[in-house]
């Protein structure tokens, strides 16, 4: 999938990947996609959960590797 | 649409219990929440400028895992507390959880406002200069008032 920023959230625990993923998205301009690589594996309920709270869609959720790879759209 | 809601009542000052509020706190900040701490009571020593002396005891907290079986007695020798905290900041550090400060600072950066209260600041004989710059102060009628209408309403 195409995106335009892409944010390494490897390797941080709760809530970490949710917060550096806010700030990241606050760097792009509405329709641009963000691309979040993480290995906690809370973060698979946590980005829905902030997508939905948010009201930025969650694209695709995927596994490559024991790493949770998020495609978020800026609203 | 009115930003959901929450007010946090922080009142530990332990390094386990730290965490709890500025995580929630942190968290609901970045999901769009408008989020108010009010700190009262041992719940204060978290907006002091330096949270090096913010620690956990393995005393009265048998919950709290040990790397060898300890017998209670042991727990409340001198410099257990020391060792504990040490043992607990490498793990943090290593599992890659932020650190108080880090939580911290992101609460503020994402405009939690943080209340701290007047009666236990005064009580304790604590000073403005002892805390981090932009908090406020208050009392329970200003908690109340902020508390009152939120969605989520956190003792910790």
């Amino acid at each position: 999938m195409q995106f335009d920023k892409e944010l390494d959230a490897r390797g941080l625990s709760c809530p970490l990947p949710i917060l550096k993923t806010k700030k990241a998205l606050a760097d792009l301009t509405s329709g641009q996609v963000l691309k979040v690589t993480a290995t906690d594996p809370g973060s698979i309920k946590d980005m829905q959960a902030f997508a939905n709270q948010t009201g930025n869609p969650l694209l695709e959720t995927s596994e490559e590797n024991k790493d949770y790879v998020f495609y978020l759209k800026k609203k | 649409m009115q930003p959901k809601k929450m007010a946090i009542i922080a009142t530990k000052g332990t390094l386990d219990m730290a965490y709890p509020p500025l995580i929630l706190a942190s968290t609901a900040a970045a999901m769009g929440f408008e989020v108010q701490i009010f700190f009262t009571f041992y719940g204060l020593q978290l907006l002091r400028k330096s949270l090096r002396h913010i620690k956990i005891s393995p005393l009265a907290n048998p919950a709290m895992p040990m790397p060898v079986p300890m017998p209670v007695l042991l727990s409340s020798l001198p410099g257990m507390q020391a060792m504990a905290t040490k043992m607990m900041k490498q793990k943090i550090k290593k599992k890659g959880v932020a650190s108080l400060e880090e939580l911290r600072d992101l609460c503020h950066e994402a405009g939690v406002k943080f209340i701290a209260c007047q009666m236990t600041v005064d009580l304790f004989e604590f000073k403005k200069a002892d805390f981090i710059e932009g908090i406020e102060f208050g009392g329970a009628a200003t908690f109340l008032e902020f508390a009152g209408n939120t969605d989520i309403c956190l003792f910790i």
